[in-house]
């Protein structure tokens, strides 16, 4: 299995990273002919309004929508990954998302830089211990649609969700160095 | 190796990576910046090759016009103090500003030290010209470094310069032995054991982007080609002849550096570039202030 980081803007090495400590190859993509080498796709934090951009003038945009109604390519979204594939963005300047996951969500929800934290959530997939994550800037997901399975709750709102072969977090495991929810991910 | 100083703010830096931060004056170029696809916008009263050519004493801007900023844009906002200025970083931290940049483009407020922010919540993203200096800020509590250049030149020579030093420097660290290690912790004033992590980690614990006299989409690629892990623009977007199609150019040749056929697209057509320096006529070489 080869699975590719989105790689226009972001914590893309940290994906890399945990992949690596899972034993699994990764690579950057960039560029089409970059996405068709790989089986599975992450998308990483960063600006969604910058990503989002750099994703249509790459094409990849397209390419992205059609190989996952293909299904044949299961995608992984931390923060403003889970932005550009939630179907219904919130708030001012609003990027063009992949809508893609049957959420809506509120970008810069939980306020400035200074309103970040981290925390431990409890994942009942993943067993019993809990996940450390950091909440950067995070969005909220203000409602989940049909189809949309809640994987975790922060303080009675979803934070990590599930629709079929797309899983999306408003926070980030993958700089806590947790190996745990990427794992789940290959699986799915 | 101790913990991180601000583990969040150094989180906020590695989620720039790959992106342009970009120097604006009014809410509309924020717009601009944003739409152009900027990572963050740096709020400031006037670029630095305003600043250079007013000359007199640059400060904090007016937390008014920072404010106006912030309130155009969704994108993380900066602002630039003082070196040294704890007042002025606290006042920015009051207006919940996302970053602090303590900056040798202001003039400097204390002639002994740089501001301890490690009781800070805000990050601070500060200069570097060498290893040496990089640790310090980082061991004083910085979530992110930018290598200096000389700003508001358009001249690209310092940054690369700066940026090359830093990696030679981490490189180097490799082949010392315990003795040599020690001299460099003391003479640089940093703690031996941040020394030896950077040598383990071969590169810096904290998010390194360059600035300093970025002035094409060229510049941007061959900066990030050497090692950058993404890039302020200052003056160079907004004195350029078309600001909005120049971001753009920026966006795309940070991202796309190694594809020589988009930065030749990206690179056609601009427009004239910002004028620039030639730095061995400067009467001030901001990359000298900071100790």
């Amino acid at each position: 299995m080869t699975v590719g980081v989105l790689a226009l803007q972001g914590d893309v090495s940290e994906h890399h990273e945990v992949l690596r400590g899972l034993r699994v190859a990764s690579f950057d993509v960039r560029t089409p002919a970059d996405l068709a080498g790989v089986d599975r796709l992450i998308i990483p934090g960063g600006e969604s309004t910058a990503i989002s951009l750099l994703l249509q003038s790459s094409g990849l945009f397209q390419e992205i929508i059609a190989r996952h109604i293909k299904r044949t390519l299961p995608i992984f979204g931390t923060c403003a990954g889970a932005i550009l594939l939630a179907k219904r963005i919130e708030g001012t300047n609003t990027p063009k998302s992949l809508a893609l996951l049957n959420i809506t969500i509120d970008r810069n929800a939980y306020g400035t830089q200074l309103d970040s934290f981290e925390e431990r959530i409890s994942v009942p997939v993943l067993g019993r211990k809990l996940l450390r994550v950091s909440f950067i800037r995070a969005p909220k997901i203000t409602a989940t649609g049909e189809g949309v399975e809640i994987l975790a709750m922060h303080k009675k709102v979803p934070v990590l969700v599930r629709q079929g072969s797309i899983l999306a977090s408003a926070c980030h495991p993958e700089v806590q160095c947790e190996i745990r929810l990427h794992e789940y991910f290959l699986k799915i | 190796m101790k913990p991180s100083r601000n583990p969040l703010g150094e989180d906020l830096a590695r989620m720039l990576k790959g992106g342009v931060i970009m120097d604006v004056v009014t809410a509309e170029q924020a717009k601009i910046a944003e739409k152009a696809g900027a990572v963050s916008v740096m709020a400031l009263e006037r670029i630095p090759s305003d600043i250079r050519a007013h000359g007199g004493i640059a400060r904090m801007s007016d937390p008014a016009l920072i404010a106006k900023i912030k309130k155009a844009v969704t994108i993380p906002v900066m602002a630039k103090v003082r070196i040294g200025h704890t007042a002025e970083a606290r006042i920015l931290e009051a207006l919940n500003i996302d970053f602090i940049d303590e900056s040798e483009v202001l003039t400097p407020a204390d002639p002994f030290h740089h501001i301890d922010k490690r009781p800070f919540k805000v990050p601070f993203v500060c200069g570097a010209t060498n290893l040496g200096e990089a640790l310090r800020r980082i061991n004083e509590g910085a979530a992110m470094i930018r290598t200096k250049g000389e700003a508001g030149t358009g001249n690209v020579v310092e940054a690369v310069r700066h940026l090359k030093l830093i990696l030679r420097e981490i490189r180097d660290l490799q082949s010392m032995n315990g003795r040599a290690l020690k001299t460099f912790a003391r003479e640089q004033r940093i703690p031996m054991d941040l020394l030896k992590h950077v040598r383990k980690l071969q590169k810096l614990p904290v998010v390194m982007f360059t600035a300093g006299g970025i002035a094409t989409p060229a510049d941007a690629a061959l900066l990030m080609d050497i090692g950058a892990e993404g890039v302020f623009v200052g003056s160079g977007i907004f004195t350029s002849e078309n600001p909005a199609k120049t971001a753009r150019a920026m966006v795309e040749a940070t991202t796309h550096f190694q594809d020589s056929r988009l930065l030749l697209k990206v690179s056609t057509n601009l427009g004239e570039a910002m004028s620039g320096l030639d730095i061995a006529s400067l009467p001030v070489k901001m990359q000298e202030r900071g100790w």
